[in-house]
């Protein structure tokens, strides 16, 4: 069993992760047939607005899966994720930003509607090489990265853990997002970026454009299902479990902890920021509020209602939160939402201490037991 | 393992190592010279310091002053804690830390002796030799029924069992054992003297222990240590008739 090949241990022996591999390439071959191809009036059609919804899900669902990396596997409790996540858009947000050109309300082919706004005469030098798509993903995957080495690199070393990690990681995002309020920091301030036009020359509005976003998304979230699940499966894995259950027994067996969590924390925000710089071409706008500490806190709902430490648990947290999240603020229960939210968080971690995830398994194996029962009856009554 | 023994003169070496907690002194002025090869007990009423030398051993606290030496050259206290795990110095716990979530195959492999960079655990392959050490260590401590099994399902004294098998796949040359016999049975107490004794046939072993029936089972030389310094130091039938170990642990 130990001398399977890597890509067999990665897909065969994985039932949970095969269904997600399911219905992830059901949703890339269906939803574009659905959108483009089924005619708008059919009942079939799958309007673009529903595209775009489910490829935020999806993005959401890339970072629930990098939180329950650090959090579910090496007891990182971060509450600052959605900073990484906020970065990666900023980054993104950027490239459409200069790909306005001379279409802003302005005209100004050289600055963006808001720094003329502001009176500035030339584009500060952070903003040079967001011209290029290129730059602006490097980008989006190495702020995240090397804040997350530097922050981490202090925290893991000095040995904060715990309540106390959490408590700095949201002082983290925080400091963030008051940062990106202000006007001067040339990030369009509370407004944040928005009225972006085209990616890589292709309209946004358009469905095509929508559906090809989707689309990445979707294989973004499976190769990033597949990054984590070869990281939790292999021997450092385990190192990462056995830092969440003993991590002083860890260091004293000769494990670097500080280099492990490192690692996993700089991978989870690197993740974290690819899924941010998927959802803001879709969602269309990217302001401060992404720093909210609210946010972080609620991927650790997502990740806790999921249930955490299995990866797809994660990813179905996620979607199901924000699917509740949409379909309740839509209706009559618009205002009662977080209250909503935080008595799911409570029954949660009070009945359901390993999520979703964990009543499934217990009903299945209620259910083979049963059968096991079932079957082995007619031998007691010889 | 013998050669490097036989190379070395002493093993473990403490001199005039004080620690100072908040003005109490933990240890003091406390000296301590273990043998290649040796079993050494350690004894003292509680408060007399002994995790606090254990935890200065492993590079978990850093003493006020003094020498810690390891193999007659090693300053141990400028390592930490992994570096001196990989220099050859295992630690078992007082209370038994296993890894509860993994099984008992894994907590053996992980604490196999071998590379600790992270890359090179990430893509680490077991091979036929380590897998077989594994086995081999699963039949030493008496666990090969349990060797799937979660380690948070085993008793008490299998965790104590499971933690020594962690501590001598770990290879290390001097082994630092706190209290194994605390909350085990008679009988447990009684394998685990025989367990450590095994051991020490290719170990430099420390044990720590309050049980006097384990102490004598372990037929060792006996430190007492009181206040943080040696109190005395011998065999135990003759350090048990000293008027002062006998004051310190009876009271005046």
């Amino acid at each position: 069993m130990r001398d399977t090949s890597v890509l067999q241990r990665l897909l065969l022996q994985d039932k949970p992760g095969k269904i997600l591999l399911g219905c992830l390439c059901g949703l890339v071959v269906l939803v574009p047939i659905f959108n483009l191809l089924v005619p708008a009036d059919s009942f079939f059609h799958v309007p673009t607005y529903v595209v775009t919804l489910l490829g935020k899900y999806l993005c959401f669902a890339i970072l629930a899966l990098a939180l329950d990396l650090i959090w579910g596997y090496c007891g990182i409790l971060s509450l600052g994720q959605g900073a990484f996540f906020a970065l990666g858009g900023y980054a993104m947000g950027m490239y459409l930003m200069r790909q306005i050109g001379d279409r802003g309300v302005y005209g100004n082919a050289n600055l963006p509607d808001f720094m003329v706004f502001l009176n500035w005469q030339e584009l500060p030098w952070y903003w040079t090489g967001f011209d290029h798509f290129g730059f602006a993903v490097l980008m989006a995957v190495l702020v995240p990265g090397v804040l997350a080495f530097v922050f981490g690199w202090l925290a893991f070393r000095s040995r904060v853990t715990g309540v106390y990690l959490s408590i700095i990681t949201q002082a983290l995002t925080y400091a963030l997002m008051l940062a990106f309020f202000r006007n001067d920091m040339g990030f369009g301030g509370n407004n944040g970026l928005t009225d972006f036009k085209e990616i890589l020359g292709c309209d946004l509005q358009s469905s095509t454009t929508r559906v090809v976003l989707f689309v990445v998304t979707v294989i973004t979230l499976a190769l990033s299902y597949f990054l984590c699940k070869y990281i939790t499966i292999s021997k450092l894995g385990r190192v990462l479990v056995s830092i969440r259950d003993a991590e002083s027994r860890t260091r004293f067996m000769g494990y670097r902890v500080e280099h492990y969590k490192l690692l996993v924390f700089v991978i989870s925000a690197v993740l974290a920021g690819i899924a941010g710089a998927l959802y803001v071409p879709q969602i269309g706008i990217i302001n401060p509020s992404e720093f909210n500490p609210l946010n972080s806190i609620e991927i650790v709902i997502w990740v806790a209602i999921g249930g955490r430490g299995t990866l797809y648990g994660a990813v179905l947290g996620a979607l199901l939160v924000n699917y509740g999240k949409t379909y309740f603020t839509g209706g009559i229960f618009a205002e009662f939402w977080l209250f909503i939210l935080g008595a799911l968080f409570i029954v949660t971690t009070i009945y359901l201490p390993r999520g979703v995830v964990g009543v499934a398994d217990n009903w299945l194996a209620l259910r083979r037991q049963k059968r096991l029962l079932l079957a082995a009856a007619p031998v007691e009554q010889v | 393992m013998t050669q490097a023994h036989s190379a070395v003169k002493s093993i473990l070496y403490l001199n005039g190592v004080t620690k100072t907690f908040d003005g109490f002194k933990a240890i003091n002025n406390l000296c301590l010279d273990i043998r290649p090869g040796e079993l050494r007990a350690i004894i003292g009423p509680n408060g007399a310091g002994k995790t606090t030398m254990m935890d200065i051993i492993t590079g978990k606290t850093k003493p006020d002053v003094g020498e810690v030496v390891f193999r007659d050259s090693i300053d141990l206290t400028q390592h930490d804690e992994a570096d001196i795990a990989n220099l050859g110095i295992g630690r078992k716990f007082q209370k038994p830390t296993v890894i509860e979530s993994l099984s008992v195959w894994e907590n053996l492999e992980l604490a196999l002796a071998g590379k600790r960079n992270v890359f090179q655990t990430l893509f680490f392959r077991l091979t036929q030799a380590q897998a077989h050490r594994v086995d081999e260590i699963l039949a030493l401590i008496g666990l090969p029924a349990r060797r799937d099994d979660l380690a948070r399902n085993l008793s008490h004294g299998q965790k104590q069992w499971l933690e020594i098998g962690m501590l001598i796949i770990q290879a290390p040359q001097l082994l630092l054992v706190d209290e194994p016999a605390a909350g085990m049975t008679d009988y447990e107490t009684m394998e685990t003297a025989k367990l450590l004794k095994n051991i020490s046939k290719d170990h430099s072993v420390v044990v720590v222990e309050h049980d006097m029936e384990f102490i004598r089972a372990l037929d060792s030389r006996v430190t007492v240590l009181h206040e943080g310094s040696v109190l005395a130091e011998g065999r135990l039938d003759v350090v048990q008739k000293d008027q002062r170990v006998i004051d310190v642990y009876l009271g005046r």
